[in-house]
């Protein structure tokens, strides 16, 4: 059945995927920002020092005898030692006219941050000015401290690796997150399927456990279905009942009519016809039988009601039962079981399927003939095997379909459907039937279970 | 009247330019195809020799062009010219680390060096030598030899017609070690200025060179000598008896020699094998004849060694090295 299910990608996988998928982009998206901020706060620190330096350069400047000195302290620039030995410069103007340091530091405007290339390296500056008035100059002093990237680089490079490093470990535990959740997700839809799988061939009760609301319609749907099938298999075993009943009944009726008019006719070809009429009859009850027989098996075969059972006891019982026929044509039931040959089955089919294939042995037994019915252990298996003509070897191939019979078969009473039935039953005990001529003649049965 | 400053100017310019070298030799082949290397020292030829033989000696062809000049000159003269050196060694560190920090050195990433003898892989210190006070041992009485900057002060005080123009130091207009070493002395202390003035008042004479201070210490035409490098006074005390090195307790100020090569070199792998050379002194050398460098040795804590940083470049900015030359001039000249 699930084979021809049409499926498409697992619920499981679909959702680890969306899961792992989001966890992937969330850890990306963690590094992104993560690492702008700290870009961000790096150079937060960097441009504080540089704001400390360039405000100690400013502090420092004095007006002395109306000249500019500038005697900014050691610290000024020895605060800007990094452990990358970044590069520093300075600039002083004075009323924007270069006055020490290096020329052509300073950027645009009187004050803020920039980062440009000086000098052939990438350095940030820090730009500030200041008023100094004097008892009859005012001049405007404006300096800029730049310093190098290096340890700025240095430190960011250190926090990439350890943000990518936790975003990795966010990864990872999002992973097996992922798959643990996936797991408890799905786990209700398992235990509903297992449950549903392991129930006996006749529990079509409504599933009672607890489902996630999600499930709730699926599982609803499942309840009313299994109550409308339950429910034409109610109606369908009372049918077969019933028309078992109803083809059965008139037909002995008619039959013990006619038994009783052959009594009372005398001439000669009315007799005749009547045996003949017996013989119809007996042919279409038979018929009738092992149809209703069949319809029984394909209703039973998908609900097994196992037991155990011995399959030589089984043997012998049918034997019993068929020894007056057996004797009529003074046909001798050779049966060779072992001791003890258990098989779990339903003892209703296998009784009909053992029937129907010693019933075709003693069929096409010639008279004073021996059937084999031989039991072999292990493998479990039965073989039936009767002296007459044999399968017909172009035909053992469709011997089991449905209303097949050889064309050997002309003359004796059947309907082709002995095994048929017999295939079905062996087939829903989980076995095989083989059919084959013996060597020595004669036609062989096997029913091989195989467990 | 103008044009007229213009060609003094010019003229000077021309004058400084054409300076003489202290001293200017050629190692190794003295004509041939090989590489030569130019170093720009300022280092006595003296103090390098065995350096540079032992280089030489282990690759033949090569020469070496040792070029001698004062650590302002040294500067000077390789901002003029960056291509026409491959390597400069100074003892300088703030002119040398602001050569580094405007982009004139080349970085030498495969040499491993210890983070604070090195700036950037580009500037690497490979000497440890203090500053001394050295003096001539004749002048003192026994155990009268002061041991600190104050100590030095008093006895100066004490006796100003014995040392009258009889004390020596660098003029720190013209040497870029004394400039560096007063400015560091300044930084630490006050003592510094209560000497400079006693010393200038005291008529002190002002040298451009260690070497010429120790020669007139020798033959006794100065008495005490403020700031001398020790390495130089010891290479001479072996020979004179009279000297006797000070390193002053209260805080010796100590420099460290650095070198780097040229960021135009033409010789980047020969110059950057003479910079691992150099480095390469195993501490056992340090008592080697043929070193008559002292050899790199971290500084003990509470000492003051000069750190090799960006800070060193504050004392050169024109506007402070003016307030400081200012201040300094006013000490050590004493106008009548």
């Amino acid at each position: 059945m699930t084979d021809s299910l049409r499926t498409t990608i697992s619920l499981r996988r679909r959702l680890t995927i969306a899961l792992i998928g989001g966890a992937a982009f969330l850890a990306v998206l963690l590094y992104l920002v993560v690492r702008a901020y700290a870009v961000q706060i790096a150079q937060q620190g960097q441009d504080d020092i540089l704001r400390a330096s360039l405000t100690s350069v400013l502090d420092a400047a004095v007006l002395r005898d109306g000249a500019l000195e500038v005697d900014f302290p050691y610290a000024s620039l020895s605060m800007l030692t990094t452990p990358a030995d970044d590069r520093v410069f300075y600039a002083i103007y004075r009323n924007d006219r270069f006055v020490s340091g290096y020329d052509g530091l300073r950027g645009d405007g009187d004050a803020g941050f920039s980062t440009r290339d000086f000098a052939g390296a990438t350095v940030r500056v820090a730009t500030g000015s200041r008023t100094l008035v004097g008892a009859d100059v005012r001049l405007r002093i404006t300096a800029s401290v730049a310093q190098t990237q290096d340890a700025l680089s240095v430190t960011l490079a250190g926090i990439s690796r350890t943000v990518a490093l936790f975003g990795t470990g966010f990864f990872l535990l999002a992973v097996l997150l992922s798959v643990w959740a996936t797991a408890t997700t799905i786990r209700p839809l398992q235990t509903l399927t297992s449950a549903v799988a392991r129930r006996g061939p006749k529990d079509l009760s409504p599933v009672r456990r607890a489902v996630p609301l999600e499930m709730a319609p699926l599982v609803g749907s499942l309840n009313r279905f299994m109550a409308r099938l339950e429910q034409s298999l109610t109606r369908s075993e009372d049918f077969i009942a019933e028309a078992a009943h109803r083809v059965r009944t008139p037909l002995a009726t008619v039959r013990s009519h006619a038994e009783a008019t052959l009594q009372r006719v005398d001439r000669q070809e009315n007799r005749l016809a009547l045996r003949a009429m017996i013989r119809a009859i007996d042919e279409s009850s038979r018929a009738a039988g092992q149809l209703l027989d069949h319809a029984m098996i394909t209703f039973r075969a998908d609900h097994l009601e196992r037991e155990q059972l011995d399959i030589g006891a089984l043997l012998r019982e049918q034997v019993d039962r068929l020894a007056p026929v057996a004797e009529m044509k003074d046909i001798e039931l050779r049966v060779d079981a072992p001791a003890a040959a258990p098989l779990s089955g339903d003892p209703i089919l296998l009784q009909n399927a053992l029937r129907n294939v010693i019933d075709n042995a003693l069929k096409y037994s010639p008279t004073e003939g021996v059937v084999d019915l031989h039991v072999a252990a292990s493998p479990l298996a039965l073989t039936v095997r009767d002296r007459g003509p044999g399968f017909p070897e172009d035909q053992i191939a469709e011997l089991p379909q449905r209303f097949a019979r050889g064309r050997n078969a002309e003359g004796i009473i059947g309907s082709g459907l002995g095994l048929t039935i017999a295939q079905d039953v062996v087939e829903a005990h989980g076995g095989r039937l083989h059919l084959r001529n013996h060597p020595e003649g004669g036609a062989c049965v096997t029913l091989s279970f195989s467990s | 009247m103008r044009y007229l400053v213009v060609l003094v100017l010019i003229f000077c310019a021309a004058a400084a330019a054409a300076q003489p070298w202290e001293d200017r030799r050629r190692f190794g082949p003295e004509a041939g195809d090989g590489p030569v290397l130019r170093i720009l020292s300022s280092t006595d030829t003296a103090f390098f020799e065995p350096i540079l033989a032992r280089f030489l000696s282990e690759r033949p062809g090569v020469a070496i062009d040792y070029f001698v000049t004062g650590t302002a000159d040294v500067d000077r003269r390789f901002r003029a010219d960056p291509g026409a050196y491959d390597l400069v060694i100074s003892s300088a560190m703030d002119l040398q680390l602001k050569l580094a920090n405007d982009g004139f050195a080349l970085p030498l990433a495969e040499i491993a060096h210890p983070a604070w003898a090195q700036w950037r892989q580009s500037l690497f210190a490979f000497t440890t030598e203090p500053a001394a006070i050295v003096v001539n041992r004749t002048a003192f009485a026994k155990g009268a030899v002061p041991k600190t900057r104050q100590a030095l002060i008093e006895v100066l005080r004490a006796e100003p017609e014995r040392f009258r123009d009889r004390i020596g130091t660098y003029d720190v207009r013209e040497s870029g070690l004394g400039y560096l070493f007063a400015t560091q002395d300044a930084r630490v202390t006050e003592t510094y200025w209560r000497l400079t003035e006693v010393m200038g008042a005291l008529g002190t004479r002002l040298y451009c060179c260690s070497g010429e201070m120790i020669d007139d210490l020798s033959d006794g035409t100065i008495l005490v000598a403020y700031n001398v490098l020790g390495s130089y006074a010891a290479a001479r005390a072996d020979t004179t008896d009279d000297l006797q090195i000070v390193l002053p307790s209260d805080f010796p100020t100590t420099m460290m020699r650095t070198a780097f090569v040229s960021e135009r070199t033409e010789h980047g792998n020969l110059a950057a094998a003479f910079v691992r050379h150099l480095l390469e002194r195993e501490p056992e050398d340090a008592s080697d004849e043929s070193y008559p460098l002292p050899a790199l040795a971290p500084v003990a804590d509470g000492q003051s060694a000069i750190v090799l940083g960006p800070a060193l470049i504050t004392y050169l900015d024109a506007l402070k090295r003016r307030t400081f030359l200012r201040e300094w001039e006013d000490a050590i000249i004493q106008r009548p």
